[in-house]
C-alpha cells in the first residue's frame, strides 16, 4: 500500500510537470515570436520581405540591413544610421544610473543608520515619487532645464533620470539597509570611521545584490525611455529610443522593414547585455530586499 | 577616586524605561561585572557608556570627564559586541585592524599587534577567514580581538565568552584575568556566567528591569545579598530561601523551622542585625546558602562555623563529580545541600545534617530586603 501511495505521488508528479513545461513553453514561444521575426527579416532583403511568409527563414542571408541601420540610414535630416544615438544613449545611461545609484544608496544609509525626526514621513514622500505619471513631470521640469540652462543637452536628460529614479533607488537600498545590522555601524563608530567612511567601507562593499538590482532597473527604464529623451532632446542629444522612432516613422521613400527590425534590435542589445550578465544576481538580490525588507 | 561614575542614569526607548536610575562607581583598573536576567538592561547600560545611546537623564563620567555629549570615537574605549558585529566584507585580520586603521596607526604596527593578539585569542590560523567562514565561537574571539587591539581608556565587554565550550571559556577566562592584570585597564564586563562573575570581578552590580539591586564585591553579594532577588540569581545552585518564624529563646534569637509532621526544627542565629530584633515573633525567610548544610563532622573545629544539627529526609541525590548536590525538605521547602563527593546519604533516607548558621541571613517576607 505505502508503495502504490509513492507510485500515485510520481505519478501526479510527473503529470504536474509536464503540465507546468507545457504552459511555460507557450508562454515562451508567444514570448519569442517578435523576436525572431525580427531576427529573421532582418537579414532578409527588402524584396523577400514584401513577397514571402515573414515566420520564414532568410532565403539569402545579407547583413546589409544591419550596416545601413547602423550608420548609413537616414534619420531625421542626416544619414548617419543609429550609431552617433546610440553615442548619446550610452552616454546618458551611464552617468545617469551611477549618480542615482549611488544617492540612493546614500539616502538608503541615511534613512536606515542615522534616523533622525520625521524620516519615516520623509521616505513615504521619496516612495510616491515611484508613482509620479511621466506625463505629470514634463512641464515643471522643462522649465528647471530651462531654468539651469541645460535644456536639450545630455546633461540635462541625465538630471531628470536622476530625479525620477530617486524614489525607485531610494526604495531598494532602504529596505536592503533595514536588514543591515545597526550594530555594525556602532561598532565602526566606536573604532572611530566616520559617517562617509562606514558607508564607503562597510555598507557598500556588502550592498552587491541591491546594487545589480538597482543598476539592472535604472539601465533598462532609462535606456527604454521615450518620452522624457523625445522631450528634452536637441538633435545632437537624442537618446536611441527618439533615433529608432525617427527611422522608422520617416515618411520618405519605402518602408524597409528590414532595416527597422536590425535598427530594433540594436536599441534592444544593451539591455539584453545587461540581463545575461547580472540577471541571476537580479532574481537573488530582489527576493533579499522583498523578503528582509 | 572613581575613574567611571555612572550618576542616576536614566534610559527610555520611546515610553519604554529601561534603565530606571542606575548609580555605580568603578575605581581607576576597577573590573565591573554586570549580572541580571536577560532584558534587563545591561546591554543598554553598556551601550549609553559607549555612547552609542543618549541617556534620558543621569550623566556618565570617565576620569572625571562628563562624556554624555562625547561621539564614540572620542570616549576612547573599545568594546565587544553581544551579537560581535563583525564586518561582513572583511577577512580577519582586517576586522582587527580596522579601528587602528581608522586611528592612522602605522601598517607595521598594526600587523604586529595583530599577530599578537591572534595568538593571545588562538585564532593566528584564522586571519585570512571572513566571518561568515568561522564558528560562533571563532567569531566570538576575533570580537575580542578586536577589542583587545587597542589600548583604551575602559573595556566593555557583553557576554565576550559566551558562546565558547567550557574548556576554552575557561582558558578565555584566565587569559582576561591576566590581561587586566597586566594592563590594569578598567573593564566593564555583561556576563550570564556565576563564576565569571565572582572570579573576574572586583565589583558586581546585580541588576533587575533596569533597577540596580546591589553593588558590592562578589563576596559581599554572595554572602550578604541585599534583597531575595540577589540571593536567588547569585550562586549556583542558588540560595535556599526557607520561610521560618523568629524567635527569642533563652536570651538569643532563633529560627522555627515548621516540618511535615508539625514539630519544629529550632536554630540559634548568630550576630543577628539589629533590624532582625524588629522581627521577633514575625515570619521571615531564612536564606542559607546550600554549602551550609553538610552531613560530616566538623573538618577544622575552629572555622568560624556555627554548626547546629537538623535532621531532614534526602529525596534525590546528584553526584556532580566534586561534590554530591542533596535535595531535602526544609521548612515544608525542597532546599539544596551540597555535600562531599563521598557523602553517604542516600535518597529517601532521613539524615542529620550540620547546618552552618555563620552565614545565614534573614529576610523581610514582605519587602524581600535583607534584615
Ligand atoms: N532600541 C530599542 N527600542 C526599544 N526597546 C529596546 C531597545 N533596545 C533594547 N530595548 C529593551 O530594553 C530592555 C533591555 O534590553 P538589553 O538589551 O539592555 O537587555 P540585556 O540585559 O542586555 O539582556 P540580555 O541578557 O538578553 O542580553 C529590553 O526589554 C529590550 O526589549
Ligand atoms: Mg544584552
Amino acid at each position: 500500500m505505502a508503495a502504490s501511495a509513492v507510485e500515485t505521488a510520481v505519478r501526479t508528479g510527473r503529470l504536474t510537470r509536464a503540465l507546468i513545461y507545457a504552459a511555460l513553453l507557450v508562454f515562451a514561444v508567444y514570448y519569442l515570436l517578435p523576436l525572431f521575426v525580427m531576427m529573421v527579416n532582418s537579414f532578409k532583403e527588402l524584396d523577400e520581405i514584401r513577397g514571402g511568409n515573414m515566420l520564414a527563414l532568410p532565403e539569402l542571408v545579407t547583413i546589409a540591413p544591419w550596416i545601413k541601420a547602423w550608420n548609413q540610414a537616414q534619420i531625421g535630416v542626416q544619414p548617419t544610421g543609429l550609431a552617433p544615438y546610440f553615442l548619446n544613449s550610452i552616454k546618458m545611461v551611464v552617468p545617469a544610473v551611477v549618480i542615482s545609484t549611488l544617492l540612493g544608496a546614500l539616502n538608503g544609509y541615511v534613512l536606515t543608520k542615522w534616523r533622525f525626526r520625521g524620516d519615516t514621513l520623509l521616505f513615504a514622500l521619496m516612495l510616491f515619487a515611484c508613482f509620479i505619471p511621466f506625463q505629470i513631470v514634463l512641464i515643471p521640469m522643462a522649465r528647471v532645464l530651462g531654468f539651469l540652462g541645460i535644456a536639450g543637452t545630455t546633461w540635462g536628460l541625465v538630471l531628470v533620470h536622476v530625479v525620477y529614479g530617486l524614489g525607485f533607488t531610494t526604495l531598494f537600498f532602504r529596505n536592503y539597509y533595514a536588514a543591515f545590522p545597526t550594530e555594525l555601524v556602532k561598532a565602526a563608530q566606536i573604532d572611530g570611521a566616520n559617517f562617509l567612511q562606514i558607508f564607503y567601507r562597510i555598507l557598500l562593499p556588502s550592498s552587491g545584490p541591491i546594487i545589480v538590482v538597482t543598476v539592472i532597473w535604472q539601465f533598462t527604464s532609462i535606456w527604454n525611455d521615450f518620452l522624457f529623451g523625445a522631450s528634452f532632446s536637441d538633435f545632437d542629444s537624442q537618446p536611441m529610443t527618439v533615433a529608432l522612432n525617427n527611422l522608422v516613422s520617416s515618411s520618405t521613400g519605402v518602408k524597409e522593414y528590414n532595416v527597422h527590425f536590425a535598427g530594433a534590435i540594436l536599441a534592444a542589445i544593451p539591455t539584453l547585455l545587461v540581463y545575461v550578465v547580472a540577471g541571476r544576481y537580479f532574481v537573488r538580490g530582489l527576493m533579499a530586499g522583498a523578503v528582509k525588507g | 577616586m572613581s575613574f567611571l561614575v555612572v550618576n542616576g542614569l536614566e534610559k527610555r526607548f520611546g515610553s519604554v524605561e529601561v534603565l530606571k536610575g542606575i548609580d555605580i562607581s568603578v575605581p581607576r583598573g576597577g573590573f565591573l561585572v554586570l549580572v541580571g536576567p536577560s532584558g534587563c538592561g545591561k546591554s543598554t547600560l553598556l551601550n549609553t557608556i559607549a555612547g552609542l545611546e543618549t541617556v534620558t537623564a543621569g550623566e556618565i563620567l570617565i576620569d572625571g570627564v562628563r562624556v554624555n555629549e562625547l561621539h564614540p570615537s572620542k570616549r576612547d574605549i573599545a568594546m565587544v559586541f553581544q551579537s560581535y558585529a563583525l564586518y561582513p566584507n572583511m577577512n580577519v585580520a582586517k576586522n582587527m585592524s580596522f579601528g587602528m586603521e581608522m586611528r592612522g596607526v602605522p601598517k607595521a604596527e598594526r600587523q604586529q599587534v595583530v599577530a599578537r593578539v591572534a595568538s593571545m585569542l588562538q585564532i593566528e590560523d584564522l586571519l585570512e577567514r571572513k566571518p561568515s567562514q568561522l564558528s560562533g565561537g571563532q567569531r566570538q574571539r576575533v570580537a575580542m580581538g578586536r577589542a583587545l587591539v587597542r589600548d583604551p581608556k575602559i573595556f566593555l565587554f557583553d557576554e565576550p565568552l559566551s558562546n565558547l565550550d567550557a574548556k576554552l571559556r575557561v582558558e578565555m577566562r584566565t587569559e582576561i584575568q591576566k590581561l587586566h592584570q597586566r594592563l590594569g585597564t578598567t573593564i566593564v564586563y555583561v556576563t550570564h556566567d556565576q563564576i565569571e562573575a565572582m572570579t573576574l570581578a572586583t565589583v558586581i552590580a546585580v541588576l533587575k528591569d533596569g533597577v540596580l539591586q546591589q553593588v558590592g564585591t562578589p563576596a559581599e553579594i554572595y554572602n550578604t545579598p541585599a534583597n531575595i532577588f540577589v540571593a536567588d540569581f547569585m550562586g549556583s545552585p542558588s540560595m535556599n530561601l526557607v520561610p521560618a518564624r523568629l524567635d527569642r529563646a533563652n536570651g538569643v534569637l532563633v529560627v522555627s523551622l515548621k516540618r511535615a509532621d508539625g514539630s519544629t526544627t529550632v536554630l540559634p542565629l548568630h550576630r543577628p542585625s539589629a533590624a532582625a530584633e524588629a522581627f521577633v515573633g514575625r515570619d521571615v525567610i531564612l536564606g542559607l546558602r546550600p554549602e551550609s548544610i553538610d552531613d560530616a563532622p566538623a573538618a577544622a573545629p575552629d572555622d568560624g562555623a556555627q554548626r547546629h544539627p537538623l535532621e531532614a529526609h534526602v529525596e534525590v541525590t546528584q553526584p556532580t563529580g566534586a561534590d554530591t548536590l542533596a535535595m531535602i525538605r526544609l521548612g515544608g521547602r525542597e532546599a539544596v545541600a551540597r555535600l562531599r563527593a563521598e557523602t553517604g546519604a542516600r535518597a529517601g533516607e532521613r539524615c542529620t545534617f550540620m547546618v552552618d548558621m555563620s552565614k545565614a541571613v534573614l529576610f523581610d517576607p514582605e519587602t524581600e530586603q535583607r534584615l
